[in-house]
């Protein structure tokens, strides 16, 4: 099987199901990116140095462009896309607008996808935890101290519309 | 112009929501039908000359449609023209001691001709249907080089006899900037304190997220293309690329859409924005290239790369009574940061009064990647040789640090005051920033912490540093207001913002002066086809300059606004006043018209002939001068003795950037400012190995602050407005940087005090500081 070989693969992201003929060289982050045009998750190392490209895969955060789309067959994957509901904003995006937890935009759907995967698993992290949730998430912004701010509001949002239904 | 309600309050940033989501364009994000991909074949030697380049294994390969060398692109792309750096034309000639510039700038073709002179200069260009394939072939073009020997350390390229990089330059030197004040050498005779050193400013890279990108298509309806960039000054752009293809400016758009962080480095137009553009226009179809993250380390201009020696004369008391400064900057590989060391003689003085000055600065060409602007460039270097000069004497004469700061700072000042580099500041009160960070910070409170913690071990470092630095240049900055005929406003603006925010503050601006809510105000940038000819976001400029133009163009705009209420109202221009979103006669407020209406009446044949027809404006502001931003900011760290580790314990910073528009635009750029200035004091530095490879070449070698290294950080503000623009404001973009390198420096110095280590490179990595003890204990033994 050389490298141009194509594989037949169904990506399951944000809810819907794309049967897809890829190489199986081809990252997850490239699939999601060109194949599927789902372009608000980026590429910045392609090297799993930086966090950009975070999604959630069955749960939890993980990098885009360290896993190969082949290997993603059926596997739940949401991204950036797939976190607001409507106009409803997800509470960690909210959160980040709230505390200006971002300048160019190009590590915050990156940030946003580690903090979610977090709240998913642990609705009251501590500072620490928050931190360590985004510690593989670089921002050459510096809007680090706005991150955790916005990731301590993000949960508290989040307990508060739980303890609303 | 009344300031009332959107201006300096907490505002959203308009930018966020298409950021929030996702849905955003940044340059790799467009695609086009038939699009092609381009893979740059890149040099492994630092020094060569070009063989034979063999082409025909990568020309045969799966979707492969061209493979260009440096002599074919020549064929129809011309070289790059003039080396764009800080400020760029805006350098105005004011004052005598100016360049003994080298006579001849060295022509830099997009790929290579006949000789490499650094690792990743690119040799061919190869195009592919897709990006796989086009890096596939790119791996398999035969490039045959002729090794040349190769000087990658500026005081060695000096020398006669060393390699030389261009035959017109003359010892490699390619720049020279020197400045002499007061009699030095008096200065330092009999001088009852005298402190030096060789401080580095290292290498560094500015690792914007987003890599550079290029797309560039053609264009039927300009009759040529139209290219996105990821660029700070898409109007440079547009202009360099038109030159480089032989085009009417006409035929050329340069568009930045949303651009992932730039930090100097995305100034003026690359190699490849030439390759893919005239690539573009040659085949005549559209063509992207994103650089890889290792191509950004290797091909992307680093920034600092300077030493200096550094050598401080004063009284007993402190008082200063000279400073020599010589700097030798690296340049790199090919003309870009020419005027790097400039800036750093423009800004030799710091904060200080000081009577004597002899500054030197030689820039040199390396075998190595170019040097340019990044985040401060050429001033965070200037303040920290300053700042730690200031710590050494404090040393020396046995002072605080403090003390020697406030008995040598230039008395506040509103009108201008010249210092020994020459420059003309604007307004300054440097001891009320410093006193306000004492204040903020608890400074006495801190010295006895010191104490105490020493006393069981615990080593603690307090750094100052009292910064003052150069910005809003010029030459010029554009901006039309224009309400459209719902009464919506519409702002372009010939900058060129990429995460600073200003579509939020001019809106804050236009929206307080026409009486508009932010909602109905759109900040149009960044594409040449729609905006006033303008330069970019770049040099902190954005707000003071750029915001200039909105504020003139908002004036026209709302005095005749203010005319045609009059005309309508049946009232005096004079008396028209904008309250609760209405132009209303003054003491009659229930006799208002919309700006809605006036708008439909200005778009209309209903008003007297003399009124015209429209409601826009466009102007062009051009400052006298530029402004002085200063702050002093104060690191508290503590270093593990065990492990040389470094700890940032607290950090204060006061920043005086005048007239503040967005606090928490302000509030985000001093953050990032902080983040990076601690990136060059504690993390990064750009290491090429004595053959002249890059060592530093992934994220995973070249070390970034992460959100564990960010310590709390209060962030306060003195105000002190400058008479130099319409705002008051001064800028924010680069203060931070500035300020917090010298200030973390000094305080991981400081905490090295028992050991009796009075200087230690940056960055302070845990290595060099374990062996900087190492070796100072060693030295304390060896003279027991």
């Amino acid at each position: 099987m050389g490298p141009h070989t194509h594989l037949p693969v169904t990506l399951s992201v944000n809810g819907s199901r794309f049967p897809l003929l890829i190489e199986p060289r081809r990252t997850l982050l490239d699939a999601l990116r060109h194949d599927l045009a789902l372009t608000g998750t980026k590429k910045v190392c392609d090297a799993g140095d930086c966090g950009a490209c975070t999604v959630i895969v069955d749960g939890r955060a993980v990098y885009a462009c360290l896993l190969l789309a082949v290997d993603c067959d059926d596997r739940d994957i949401t991204t950036i896309e797939g976190l607001a509901k409507g106009n409803a904003l997800d509470p960690v995006q909210e959160a980040f607008i709230q505390h200006d937890a971002f300048q160019c935009g190009f590590c915050t759907s990156g940030q946003i996808m580690s903090l979610r995967a977090l709240l998913d698993a642990n609705p009251e992290p501590s500072d620490d935890q928050i931190l360590r949730a985004v510690t593989g998430n670089l921002c050459r912004c510096g809007a680090y101290l706005n991150i955790l701010k916005a990731g301590r509001l993000a949960a508290d949002m989040q307990r508060q519309a739980a303890a609303d239904v | 112009m009344v300031l009332s309600r959107l201006v300096g309050a907490e505002v959203r940033r308009k930018e966020d929501p298409r950021l929030i989501t996702g849905s955003s364009t940044y340059v790799d994000d467009v695609r086009i039908p038939g699009m092609a991909y381009v893979a740059m074949v890149r040099s492994p030697h630092p020094h060569a000359n070009i063989g034979t380049i063999d082409a025909s294994a990568a020309k045969a390969m799966p979707g492969v449609i061209a493979v260009v060398t440096g002599d074919e692109l020549a064929e129809y792309c011309g070289p790059l023209s003039g080396a764009a750096g800080e400020g760029g034309s805006g350098e105005q000639a004011d004052y005598e001691e100016r360049e003994e510039e080298a006579e001849e700038s060295p022509p830099v073709w997009p790929i290579a001709r006949g000789t490499v002179r650094w690792v990743g200069e690119a040799v061919a260009a190869v195009v592919a249907e897709s990006r796989y394939q086009a890096e596939d072939a790119a791996e398999a073009v035969d490039v045959n080089y002729d090794v040349l020997p190769t000087v990658t350390d500026p005081e060695e390229a000096m020398k006669d006899g060393a390699p030389q990089l261009y035959s017109m330059v003359k010892n490699n030197i390619g720049a020279t900037w020197n400045r002499d004040h007061g009699d030095i050498e008096a200065a330092f005779r009999d001088a009852p304190v005298v402190a030096k050193a060789r401080i580095r400013s290292q290498r560094l890279s500015a690792v914007p997220m987003e890599t550079r990108a290029v797309l560039a298509t053609p264009d039927p309806l300009i009759n040529g293309i139209t290219v996105w960039t990821s660029t700070q000054a898409p109007h440079w752009n547009r202009n360099s690329i038109a030159d480089g293809l032989g085009l009417p400016a006409t035929r050329v758009r340069a568009v930045a859409p949303e651009v992932g962080g730039g930090f100097g480095v995305k100034i003026g137009a690359y190699q490849e924005d030439f390759i893919v553009a005239a690539l573009a226009f040659k085949m005549q179809r559209p063509v992207k290239w994103i650089e890889t993250r290792s191509e950004n380390f290797l091909a992307t201009n680093h920034g600092r790369d300077q030493w200096a020696d550094v050598e401080i004369a004063a009284e007993a008391d402190g008082r200063i009574r000279g400073l020599r400064m010589h700097v030798v900057q690296d340049l790199g590989g090919f003309p870009r940061g020419t005027d790097l060391a400039e800036l750093t003689g423009r800004m030799s003085s710091g904060c200080y009064e000081i009577p004597a000055l002899e500054f030197r600065s030689r820039s040199v060409y390396t075998n190595k990647m170019a040097l340019g602007a990044y985040r401060g460039a050429g001033r965070p270097e200037a303040a920290f040789y300053v700042e730690r000069a200031i710590d050494l004497l404090a040393d020396a004469a046995g002072l605080d640090p403090v003390d020697v700061r406030r008995r040598n700072f230039i008395a506040p000042f509103d009108d201008g005051f010249t210092t020994a580099s020459g420059e003309k500041y604007d307004t300054g009160d440097y001891a009320k920033a410093l006193d306000r960070a004492m204040e903020v910070a608890n400074y006495k409170g801190l010295r006895a912490e010191q104490v105490q913690a020493r006393e069981e071990g615990r080593y603690l470092g307090i750094g100052l540093a009292s910064y003052v630095e150069i910005c809003g240049f010029g030459p010029f900055e554009s901006a039309t207001v224009r309400v459209e005929i719902n009464g919506d406003v519409t702002i372009y603006t010939g900058i060129s913002p990429h995460g600073q925010g200003q579509e939020t503050s001019f809106a804050q601006i236009v929206g307080d002066g026409l009486g508009v809510p932010m909602e109905k105000i759109g900040v149009n940038h960044g594409d040449t086809l729609n905006t006033p000819q303008g330069n970019g976001t770049m040099g902190s400029r954005g707000l003071a300059v750029g915001g200039g133009a909105v504020v003139m163009a908002l004036d026209k705009v709302r005095d005749r606004a203010q005319a045609i209420a009059a005309h309508l109202l049946e009232a005096a221009p004079e008396d028209i006043e904008i309250t609760q979103g209405a132009f209303r006669v003054k003491g009659v407020p229930d006799r208002g018209v919309s700006l809605e209406e006036i708008a439909s009446k200005a778009y209309s044949d209903s008003l007297p002939a003399e009124f015209g027809a429209g409601l826009e404006a466009t102007e062009f502001f051009r400052p006298d001068d530029e402004t002085f931003p200063f702050g002093t900011h104060i690191a508290v760290v503590e270093v593990v003795a065990e492990t040389g580790v470094v700890k940032l314990v607290k950090f204060v910073s006061v920043d005086d950037c005048g007239v503040i528009i967005s606090p928490g635009l302000v509030r985000g750029q001093v953050h990032g400012g902080i983040a990076q200035g601690i990136g060059q004091a504690l993390l990064e530095e750009i290491v090429y190995d004595d053959s002249g490879e890059l060592v530093t070449g992934t994220l995973n070698d070249y070390a970034i602050p992460r959100a564990f290294d960010f310590p709390a950080i209060e962030t306060h503000h003195t105000e002190t407005r400058t008479y130099l623009n319409p705002l008051g404001a001064k800028g924010i973009g680069e203060a931070a940087t500035i300020g917090s390198t010298p200030a973390v420096a000094n305080a991981v110095i400081d905490a090295l005090e028992p050991w009796g280590i009075t200087h230690l490179d940056v960055p302070c990595t845990p290595e060099r500081v374990w062996r900087a003890i190492r070796d100072a204990s060693a030295g304390t033994m060896a003279a027991d």
